[in-house]
């Protein structure tokens, strides 16, 4: 059998075996992959990280997913679809600067809160939203790159038969 | 410091160059992202090296500390670095796409577009 | 807060285009109103620039020089008005039956992203932002051409990608040196450090390299094969959009850098550019009269009024850069018309290529007439806008005693009146090959007859009443001219 050294050709290779390990692991890692993205998101505030990145980490889990089950298995657990995900992150993002302009400040002017929680105070910041919205639309838009991959390269993956 | 960055930049120019010459897609677009990483080295490289502190005011001063970085390069590289990884997201996708639809890599064989003329004088008619 | 409703109007419409990602006709209802919006705001604009002169707002309350800065002059001003009201015309054609594109979700999204990066880009104060506006405008242009999703589209989207990406590069690069060697992005202060004379021997290189990447952007000489190569495979009113909007966003840039911001560039700069417009306009001739599909005609006639639009720039001088201007403007209309006009030739004669139409001269006489008089004024026969933008810019090379580059600007002429007679014999005047009766009717084809219509009205407009034109881009050029006098 020839190896093809194409780049191209490697999606297909992989989609055609199953992967035993990675379809056990996958439900269990999907969810861990997307708290990790979502900490990454959270820890942004004060500390490397933020929405690329976290945005970034969640795309790893929606990769990982179409690549084992097949694209419509990923898009069955996103929330929206790509493109919806990415309209309305850029839209949150964009938005996230105008509650300044209410209070007179520049727009993107970013405001803080502390809410108290009791025992402690939740840091609260319309940079979070912009950071949520940023997270959304990197998830949303390269996933939809990488389903458009996925897709070209193989139309019935293992995933999609089941 | 800086001649070993200029090197470092030559060097990186001169392979994305070679790749991205290549008739062969994904070379080309790979060869065209390290150009790109050439180009933002260059970006940074505009705001100076030296020993520097990170440009974060620390609290309780007013302004930046005597020796920090330039923040704006590194803002500008940041930008160009998130406007090329999707550019390169894009071409990568476009070029398995081409491949899977003209069943060809080679940009000599990709003539959709711009067919060979049969007729010496003529172009030939685009269906 | 009005000179960033040109950029805001086009990117909301945009996301909401995109939200509406269910509904075809809520999607096109919302794509026409808000180009409606971004037409009234880019009127609104020019009125108050026109009263005040330049309107200018640094974002995030940041001082000069250090905040995003955008101005509006006559310039910028005049160049949105007229993207303005290219959007709305290529809409209300893209609502008919002569070559639309797909509607897919994603076209009114991307029409519009392009749209904002355009006008943004002809708004922005800072050479950094410039480059984010050309990256949208690439991107949106690529999303635009592969979203048919036919090979031809995809291959012409690759070549695309490939060359502008470089011209990209150089963009950043130049960027970059600039800024490392003056420590300003914005122009203001870009113009006055690029004075400093210890600069007076690095900065020349870097604005040459910058020259050098808006010239592929625009389609200049040596590089521009991405565009005939990529531009024939778009549907009618995407191809009248890119056609007109975005070669001219390279050569605005080039007209704001080098007329305004580095205007002390030595002069073996402006003449070498003068010399690559005449290649740039005979070559740009030349091919188009190989070519029989109307798209890559008409597409090769693209680079050759690049030469003419660059050729102002070349001249240095307030009146060269007002000839530019008007040139540009009367470059928008009339190019992007004739793509819709060759739309509806497609849709009523069944083909782009000229040697498989024909007889709509009997068949269509409207749209004989209406083609013929937005084809004279692109040749620039008089009384049209095309004689008058010549009439300006071969005077001022006159008046500089540039005697050829004047020459071979009125000779190609001749090349354009060459491929328009072309298509008038092919397509309007011979037989149809296929018998008298090959031209079919087809249902719905008002809305693109409208928009070629309104396209055409200004571009007679401009022909038959060019004094207030006239007047109004000499005090643009001399405003943004003056300008800088007054800094030094």
């Amino acid at each position: 059998m020839k190896i093809s050294k194409n780049p191209f050709e490697l999606a297909p290779a992989i989609n055609n075996s199953r992967n035993l390990i990675l379809e056990q692991v996958m439900p269990l890692l999907y969810g861990v992959i997307l708290a990790a993205a979502v900490w990454i998101l959270w820890r942004g505030h004060h500390a490397p990280g933020g929405g690329f990145i976290g945005g970034l980490t969640a795309l790893a889990a929606t990769a990982a997913q179409a690549i084992v089950f097949g694209v419509p298995s990923a898009l069955r657990r996103m929330p929206l679809g790509p493109m919806p995900l990415a309209v309305t992150g850029v839209a949150l993002a964009l938005c996230s600067g105008l509650p300044a302009t209410w209070f007179g400040h520049p727009y993107l002017t970013h405001l803080w809160f502390d809410v108290p929680l009791g025992f402690t105070q939740l840091p609260l910041s319309t940079v979070l939203l912009f950071d949520i919205g940023v997270f959304c639309a990197v998830w949303g838009t390269l996933s939809g790159y990488i389903f458009a991959l996925l897709r070209g390269s193989d139309a019935t993956s293992p995933g999609e038969q089941s | 410091m800086s001649l070993i960055l200029a090197l470092a930049i030559a060097l990186t120019v001169a392979a994305g160059v070679y790749l991205a010459l290549s008739r062969d897609l994904f070379r080309c677009i790979v060869g065209l992202a390290v150009l790109g990483s050439a180009v933002n080295l260059v970006v940074f490289a505009a705001g100076r090296f030296g020993p520097i502190q990170p440009p974060i005011v620390s609290a309780g001063a007013e302004k930046l500390a005597e020796h920090a970085a330039n923040p704006l390069p590194q803002a500008l590289v940041l930008t160009a670095i998130v406007i090329s990884f999707a550019l390169l997201c894009f071409s990568l996708v476009l070029g398995a796409r081409l491949r899977q639809q003209s069943g060809s890599d080679d940009s000599n064989q990709l003539r959709n577009a711009e067919p060979l003329p049969a007729d010496p004088v003529k172009p030939p008619v685009l269906d | 807060m009005l000179i960033l409703l040109p950029l805001l109007i086009p990117l909301a419409t945009a996301l909401l285009t995109a939200l509406l990602y269910r509904q075809v006709m809520g999607r096109r209802v919302v794509s026409l109103f808000g180009a409606g919006c971004f037409l009234v705001c880019a009127i609104l604009l020019l009125i108050d620039v026109e009263r005040v002169g330049r309107l200018s707002v640094a974002l995030g309350s940041w001082p000069l020089p250090y905040g995003i800065e955008f101005a509006a002059d006559r310039l910028s001003a005049a160049l949105v008005l007229i993207s303005a009201v290219l959007g709305v015309a290529v809409l209300w054609h893209q609502t008919s039956a002569a070559d639309p594109a797909p509607e897919t979700p994603l076209l009114h999204p991307l029409i519009h992203g392009l749209l904002a990066a355009v006008s943004a880009a002809f708004l922005t104060a800072d050479l950094f932002n410039l480059y984010v506006w050309f990256e949208l405008m690439l991107i949106a242009a690529l999303g635009l051409l592969v979203h048919g999703g036919e090979p031809r589209q995809l291959e012409a989207a690759f070549k695309y990608l490939a060359l502008n990406m470089v011209g990209t590069l150089l963009f950043l690069a130049a960027v970059a040196f600039i800024y490392g060697a003056t420590g300003q992005l914005n122009f203001t202060a870009l113009s006055a450090a690029a004075r400093r004379p210890e600069l007076a021997a690095a900065l020349p290189v870097y604005v040459t390299l910058l020259v050098l990447a808006f010239l592929l952007k625009a389609g200049a000489f040596p590089l521009f094969a991405w565009l005939p190569a990529s531009y024939h495979t778009l549907p009618a009113p995407v191809l009248a959009l890119f056609g007109g909007l975005l070669t001219k966003v390279g050569v605005y840039a080039l007209l704001r850098l080098l007329g305004q911001v580095f205007d002390a560039a030595p002069d073996l700069l402006f003449e070498g550019l003068g010399w690559l417009a005449l290649l740039t306009m005979l070559t740009g001739g030349l091919g188009a009269v190989y070519h029989w599909d109307l798209r890559r005609i008409l597409a090769f006639h693209i680079v050759s009024q690049i030469g003419y639009l660059l050729l102002g720039i070349a001249l240095a001088s307030a009146a060269g850069a007002a000839a530019t201007l008007f040139f540009t403007l009367h470059n928008i209309l009339a190019k992007a018309n004739l793509f819709l006009i060759a739309g509806l030739i497609w849709a009523l004669a069944g083909h782009y290529d000229l040697r498989r139409i024909g007889g709509l001269y009997l068949a269509r006489p409207g749209l004989a007439l209406l083609f013929l008089v937005v084809a004279f004024s692109l040749v620039g026969a008089p009384p049209s806008s095309g004689f008058w933008s010549k009439f300006l810019l071969v005077r001022e090379t006159f008046v500089q005693e540039h005697y050829v580059w004047g020459g071979v600007a009125l000779a190609v002429s001749l090349l354009t009146l060459y491929s328009m007679v072309k298509i008038w014999l092919e397509a309007f005047w011979k037989p149809h090959p296929e018998g008298p009766d090959s031209v079919v009717s087809v249902a719905n084809l008002a809305p693109a007859y409208a928009a070629a219509l309104l396209l055409a009205v200004l571009t007679l407009a401009m022909g038959f009443m060019p004094e207030p034109w006239v007047r109004y881009v000499e005090a643009a050029s001399y405003g943004f001219m003056d300008s800088q006098q007054a800094a030094l």
